[in-house]
């Protein structure tokens, strides 16, 4: 008897210590990543790789200059609509979360959200590249910009569900309409999470290559027009990772840098706003 | 009573535009199977049973490709899932409170690293210790791109969604089945299983969110995986997924059909991470509605038709 229990005991411990190894063989990676990222992309991070347009093979130096504002534009159009469509939506969730129909939504959008990133890249092909016949900006933003809207719609719904109940049920007491409730009491109160939500919604795709591949494709050259291919941040780091040039990896790093170091950023910032709320919902 | 007219108006309008979302679903295997009619049409069934992938002479069998995307994820999935659970009872049963957050905070972190990234690292980090491995191993050729750098490095980045959901289900399993199984007399570890055995659909719901994540993953696999369409139990040598062909083919693709081709193979992966996640959060919902007292409407006025 005592001896099985002993058995059973030391069977626990051995799993509890398992599931602690875990952790720590999850955060290996992390850690190198991280480590990788900083130690190859700070030190090539420099203000010719914001300033610079990318140099011709076998010259070093140079940047960046128009994947960034590449990446910028094309975020920029897919916010354009992603970010109201998405709201909105969140919005008629959060007010109306026990109807079939909304319970239909969020599921569709739970859905969109683990369709690969690829796969809207063909969708978007399909709708814009196909019909004129030639890659463009625009394509790469529709495209980015159906990624990004079941990321907001959840996240709109969930930080609107935090604001307190009583906030809601005053605002109609007082015999303000749904609508005026939501945009005058409820969605203020929740405004600096949804935004910092937002923010971290428009830096995941801004990280997104895939969709991008071909819909904006890529652009050796100074372009902002919108109807013509664009450079990315991400395309560029994918090109010049498989390239043979030890200079562009080290640029290729130091996009993997910016981007990281901006997510992560975002991802505290995004962070700090839930629990202010939670904070504010406790009192 | 404009005020009833008012509260429609909002609610019609904001439920429009929630309908788009709708509308994207539906819209995007529309057009998938458009774009896809030639091929479907020509090779029908044998466009997923055969090897042949001739751009040139106009054949395209996809087989390698789904072979390489369902044999990579499977291993994906085989590394991830003991680790992600792992993770999510240690920190939702075993850790200080204290580590909680910072650690589910490190561990989800992995999910916003972008791909791009992962396939940097993979390519100037990973590679080269996988080669090194297989040069130990007695692998020839020992390349280091392949099956196995692909596999690993999808199971680096399906952690986090499994961990994270797993551990908000065992979270919310009720802490009276834990003291239930403690009041008999049971280990730590016994009562842990206890909640699992509660959480299981939920939790099995977790592992299918991972799994779909592995399916679509395209870029960071696309650098790694070697590129090479063969059907082979091999984990050493470079193999091709369906996201990784498209990526690499999709602005190649000269004529109709060779287009079509490749969207079908779109297409299905479309479908298959579609049912695929359906199926995970159909699980993980219907855990929530047994664990989570019946959702109360942030709003208890309802309104009045008019």
């Amino acid at each position: 008897m005592i001896s099985n229990l002993r058995r059973r005991k030391f069977t626990s411990r051995v799993f509890e210590i398992l599931c602690g190894t875990a952790v720590v063989v999850a955060l290996i990676p992390l850690a190198m990543i991280l480590f990788y990222v900083i130690k190859e992309g700070a030190g090539s991070l420099n203000p010719d790789f914001f300033t610079h347009m990318p140099k011709p093979v076998g010259e070093t130096g140079g940047g960046m200059a128009n994947a960034i504002i590449g990446t910028l534009i094309m975020v920029g159009i897919a916010a354009l609509f992603a970010v109201p469509v998405g709201c909105v939506c969140g919005i008629h969730l959060a007010e109306y979360p026990g109807t079939k129909f909304s319970s239909v939504v969020r599921f569709a959008a739970d859905v969109l959200n683990g369709v690969p990133s690829i796969v809207i890249g063909i969708f978007a092909y399909g709708l814009v590249v196909l019909p004129v016949k030639r890659f463009s900006a625009l394509a790469g933003g529709v495209a980015l910009g159906m990624l990004m809207i079941p990321i907001i719609v959840r996240t709109t719904e969930e930080l609107l569900r935090l604001v307190p109940g009583g906030l809601r049920e005053g605002a109609l007491a007082l015999g303000s309409t749904r609508a005026r409730a939501v945009f005058g009491v409820i969605v203020p109160a929740a405004l600096p999470g949804i935004l910092t939500g937002i923010l971290v919604a428009l830096a995941r795709v801004a990280g997104e290559t895939a969709p991008l591949l071909f819909t904006a494709l890529n652009n050796s050259f100074w372009s902002t027009s919108l109807t013509q291919p664009m450079a990315s941040l991400t395309v560029q780091i994918y090109y010049y990772a498989q390239s043979p040039y030890d200079d562009w990896h080290r640029q290729a790093w130091a996009g993997a840098f910016l981007l990281v170091m901006i997510i992560l950023a975002l991802s505290i910032a995004a962070r700090l706003a839930v629990r202010r709320l939670e904070r504010m919902n406790r009192t | 009573m404009r005020h009833s007219a008012d509260d429609r108006r909002f609610r019609i309008g904001t439920g429009a535009v929630a309908g788009l979302v709708l509308l994207l679903v539906v819209g995007i295997g529309f057009e998938l199977t458009r774009q896809s009619m030639l091929s479907i049409m020509k090779f029908g069934l044998k466009f997923w049973t055969t090897s042949t992938w001739d751009p040139v002479a106009g054949v395209f069998g996809a087989l390698p490709f789904m072979w390489g995307t369902l044999y990579s994820s499977i291993l994906a999935l085989a590394v991830a899932t003991p680790i992600a659970l792992g993770i999510a009872i240690f920190i939702s049963e075993l850790s200080p409170a204290i580590l909680r957050r910072p650690l589910a905070y490190l561990t989800e972190l992995l999910a916003a690293i972008p791909s791009i990234v992962y396939g940097l690292w993979g390519v100037f980090v990973l590679v080269p210790i996988v080669r090194k491995f297989e040069v130990a191993a007695g692998a020839r050729p020992a390349l280091g791109v392949g099956m196995l750098a692909g596999a690993l490095i999808l199971a680096v980045m399906i952690i986090p969604f499994t961990s994270s959901v797993a551990r908000e289900i065992l979270k919310n399993v009720p802490s009276s089945q834990r003291e239930a199984a403690y009041a008999l007399g049971a280990t730590r570890w016994e009562a842990i299983k206890v909640a699992i055995g509660f959480g299981k659909s939920g939790i099995i719901g977790s592992v299918m969110l991972g799994f779909g994540r592995a399916l679509g993953e395209t870029v960071a696999v696309t650098m790694v995986i070697g590129n090479s369409p063969q059907v082979t139990a091999s984990l050493f040598k470079p193999q091709y997924t369906m996201a990784a062909v498209i990526a690499n083919e999709f602005t190649e693709a000269a004529d109709e059909l060779y287009l079509h081709a490749l969207i079908e193979i779109g297409l299905l992966l479309f479908i298959i991470t579609i049912g695929v996640n359906m199926l995970s959060r159909l699980l993980i919902w219907s855990m929530r509605r047994r664990v989570v007292a019946p959702l109360v409407a942030p709003l208890a006025v309802e309104e009045v038709p008019a």
